[in-house]
């Protein structure tokens, strides 16, 4: 079946294709051709994986596509461990949004375009993680950015929603920028674009340090962008705008870890280089604090959640800074937040759903309404907060102490303080929303099974994918990097002070303490800070956007529309007024047309005679 | 032993009279006999080339012959136009037939 | 100049004068009328040129019926007599491109057919049966077709519609 995996990144293009055309005409609207595309795809995935667990088989293989010059193009797939199981990953989470679409999504104005769009992303998704060299690795990027750009937008009539989707879409593009311009790089410097030619080539030492710190350098920007870290990161907390299933699958499981993706299929690329390696952790750790402190003072739900992505994904980036022993850590972190966080997001989801407000002090006691969401929930935060033996434990807790490990001691700092803050924002979270007294006005009711669903079946690996790490060591790891034993001093570390932020937590808020004057909300110029997003968002655009809006884009409008599009309109126009002036030719009169005729054809008899 | 000359140019005489008659004459009626005039250049031509090229089959004089035919099954039509156009607008002629201009 | 050439000069001279009254003519029946001459010289010409048959057939068509059929248009539509009434704005015009035609015509065929001569020798009315009714049969049924076509035509045509009942 390895040898055939493509299939799996093939099937969820042909839903999208299908839904495009016949979604309307099927009982369930397109959401029936969505859900059992994706399952199929699951299930092939879930073949490979066992296989892949069984034998260790992998593939590599691709076929010429166009070749122009000394470029060739190519469409292939490389499946190997960590290809395995992002299929897993991906066709899990994009199963477990659809089917809780049909809850959440229900008598939506444009639902079968929804689903097309969410088949589409699969795909592209799938392509980007199969796809066996650079260019390909492309266009499966750009199109889960077109996917963002359209799900984020899906109620465009609202001003925000369309203002957050070109938001969304512009900073991941600058971000793709220099990501272009490493791949131009790394291609002619290798002189490949293929993946394993270009590892083959590192490892023979065919291309310089520098060379290759350049490309690192290009090509991350392409991740800071795509995962959201500084300074990109400021799209991500708007992209929220989009329905909370979207948020789930693209903005917290799949598509932002993308950036983190790339990372680690090049890391042949990074490894050698010490700069590289040394700028993406300090990107990482600075991402990872100052999401951190940004999640504690929101008062929507879904922005917690955004937050935490962020600074879930920069424990990952920072890992894969820590050098070739931070590989499999990160990469288990990217597996198991991928459920943990998809949960998290379903459960805000169904909580919004039933209150129809995103702002937390307008929730409270929703434990007693919403039982099934209130522990399922619970068990996400549990794991996101690292407590064992959930998955968190295991994976972020592993990251903290390779930190450690490796001698990176100011990450490793960096790595603790924000464990403490993280599991602060989620007990204030949880108290807020789900604790206490019900505030609002709405009447909250637990969501249906479509919903409660694949929140239950995403709490099973959150809770118990911590003890898978071992085999995943075995599945995804870098060849020639020994397998650390884990440690259990280390490990304690990071749950103490996770218990301590739970521990601050209680103390601020239990009991409906906290209610009326929030203790995050009221700490001066220091909330005023995070809440103004460090100035991040009013630097952009007084910075960037606006100088470029009256500037160059008010000069190009001003050419498209006088220019060009006079020329197209003056085409109009100008036949129009030949028109007007060659009707005068008509004059009725049968014999006037006579005279035109008979001159013609003496005209041409005597041309053709004489020619 | 006639110059071939003499009925072609005879035949351009009677064609380009046609020609003037049917551009500058406003009568409906007149343009239809000058019309007549032109068939007939046609038909002096075509049996002055039949003679001249030894025709086995006469095949210009059967031609002439079926110009001639159609030139009455022609005038007959053109008449009967005619009339049902003086019928609707008490007049033939065609400067004043002219609700096609812009 | 052969008497045969004399003869046909005569009568295309009769022919050309009858054609040009025709057109310039500022009274209608004046103008049908110098039809029929030219009608007729047309068909003293066929004779000339042994075209027997095809000249008592133009004898018999044009000047018996066609003509016949234009005088009684031209009495049915009151036509009026003038020169103003029957010559239009575009007079000169026309006749720039007339003698242009003219001009034109005897000048390209002057080169190939200049001195040629047709020969002697008649067609007889039975070269003409049989190649009409062999060779030419097709279209020959065709015209008959036409013609009825154009019977019924004429008829639909000049039909005055009928009051209701």
């Amino acid at each position: 079946m390895i040898d055939y995996a493509w299939i799996i990144a093939l099937l969820p293009f042909v839903a999208f294709v299908l839904i495009l055309f016949w979604g309307k005409r099927t009982p369930g609207k397109g959401a029936d051709i969505g859900i059992a595309f994706t399952s199929l795809a699951l299930i092939l995935a879930v073949v490979c994986l066992i296989q892949y667990a069984a034998t260790g088989d992998t593939s590599h293989a691709s076929v010429d596509w166009l070749t122009v010059g000394p470029l060739h193009l190519e469409f292939g797939q490389n499946v190997d461990g960590l290809a395995v199981t992002m299929f897993f990953v991906v066709c899990l989470v994009s199963l477990c949004s659809q089917v809780y679409s049909l809850g959440y999504m229900k008598g939506d104005r444009r639902f079968t375009i929804y689903y097309a769009w969410l088949s589409l992303f699969t795909a592209s998704m799938l392509n980007l993680v199969i796809a066996d060299n650079l260019f390909q690795l492309l266009i499966g990027w750009e199109l889960v950015g077109i996917c963002s750009y359209l799900l984020i937008g899906h109620w465009w009539e609202e001003k925000e929603n369309s203002d957050a989707a070109i938001k969304a879409f512009i900073t991941t593009k600058t971000g793709d920028v220099p990501f272009l311009f490493g791949i131009f790089v790394l291609t002619v410097a290798a002189g490949t674009a293929s993946i394993p030619g270009i590892t083959a080539k590192v490892a023979a030492g065919d291309v310089s340090t520098s060379l290759l710190t350049i490309s690192a350098l290009l090509l991350f920007g392409g991740a800071i962008g795509k995962s959201a870290q500084f300074p990109l990161q400021v799209w991500l907390p708007d992209a929220m705008a989009g329905p909370t299933p979207v948020s789930a699958l693209i903005h917290a499981a799949t598509m932002v870890a993308a950036g983190v993706y790339l990372v680690a299929r090049l890391y042949a690329v990074y490894a050698p280089s010490g700069h590289a390696l040394a700028f993406v952790g300090t990107i990482g750790s600075i991402t990872m604090l100052m999401a951190a402190l940004m999640a504690l003072v929101q008062d929507d739900i879904k922005r917690v959640l955004a937050y935490s992505t962020i600074s879930q994904l920069a424990y990952m980036i920072s890992s894969l800074g820590l050098g070739p022993r931070g590989y499999t850590p990160a990469l288990f972190l990217l597996f198991a937040h991928a459920f943990f966080k998809a949960l998290l997001f379903y459960g805000a989801g169904s909580v919004i759903h039933a209150v129809h407000t995103n702002d937390m002090s307008e929730m409270g006691g929703l434990r007693k309404h919403m039982p099934v969401t209130f522990v399922t929930f619970g068990i996400g935060t549990l794991a996101l907060m690292g407590i064992p033996p959930f998955a968190g434990f295991f994976s972020k807790d592993a990251v903290i102490a390779t930190a450690f490990d490796t001698g990176h001691y100011a990450i490793w700092v960096v790595a603790l303080l924000t464990a403490f803050v993280t599991a602060l924002y989620m007990t204030r979270a949880v108290f807020l929303t789900f604790l206490g007294e019900y505030r609002g006005s709405a009447h909250p009711h637990e969501s249906p099974a479509v919903m409660t669903g694949p929140m239950i079946l995403l709490a099973i690996p959150s809770a118990l994918a911590g003890f898978m790490i071992a085999l995943f060591a075995d599945w995804v790891h870098l060849s020639g990097v020994a397998r650390e034993g884990f440690s259990v001093v280390l490990a304690s570390e990071s749950v103490a002070v996770a218990l301590l932020g739970f521990g601050a937590g209680w103390l601020l808020y239990h009991g409906g303490r906290g209610l009326e004057r929030d203790p995050m909300l009221s700490m001066g110029t220091f909330t005023t800070l995070l809440r103004r997003k460090f100035y991040m968002d009013d630097l952009y655009d007084k910075g960037v956007v606006k100088p470029i809006q009256y500037s160059v884009a008010a000069a190009v409008n001003g050419f498209d529309r006088r220019v060009i599009d006079g020329a197209v309109n003056g085409v109009g126009s100008g036949t129009e007024f030949l028109g007007k002036v060659l009707r005068y030719v008509q004059t009725g009169n049968v014999q006037r047309y006579a005279v035109f005729l008979f001159v013609g054809v003496a005209v041409l008899a005597v041309v053709i005679t004489r020619i | 032993m006639i110059r071939l000359m003499f009925p072609l140019v005879f035949a351009g005489i009677l064609f380009s009279a046609g020609v003037y008659g049917v551009l500058a004459r406003r009568n409906a009626v007149l343009v239809l006999m000058s019309i007549e005039l032109m068939l007939n250049a046609v038909n002096i031509n075509l049996v002055a080339f039949s003679r001249y090229l030894h025709d086995a089959l006469a095949n210009g004089q059967v031609f002439a012959l079926f110009v001639i035919t159609v030139a009455a099954a022609e005038v007959g039509i053109g008449l009967a136009i005619v009339i049902i156009l003086y019928r609707n607008r008490e007049t033939i002629d065609v400067d004043k037939v002219n609700l096609l201009k812009w | 100049m052969t008497a045969q050439e004399w003869m046909f000069g005569i009568v295309a001279l009769i022919g050309s004068l009858g054609a040009l009254r025709v057109v310039t003519s500022s009274n209608v029946m004046h103008a049908a009328l110098y039809l029929v001459v030219t009608l007729a010289s047309v068909g003293a010409a066929y004779i000339l040129l042994a075209a027997e048959f095809l000249a008592w057939v133009q004898i018999l068509i044009y000047v018996g019926a066609i003509v016949v059929l234009l005088l009684f248009a031209l009495m049915l539509t009151k036509a009026p007599i003038g020169r103003d009434t029957l010559d239009n704005q575009q007079r000169g015009l026309a006749a720039v491109v007339a003698i242009g035609i003219l001009l034109g015509l005897t000048i390209l065929l002057q080169g190939p057919f200049g001195g040629k001569r047709i020969p002697e020798g008649v067609t007889r009315a039975s070269d003409i049966g049989s190649s009409l009714f062999h060779s030419y049969v097709i279209p020959f049924e065709v015209v008959s077709v036409l013609l009825l076509a154009a019977l019924v035509g004429a008829v639909v045509l000049s039909r005055k519609e009928e009051a209701p009942e």
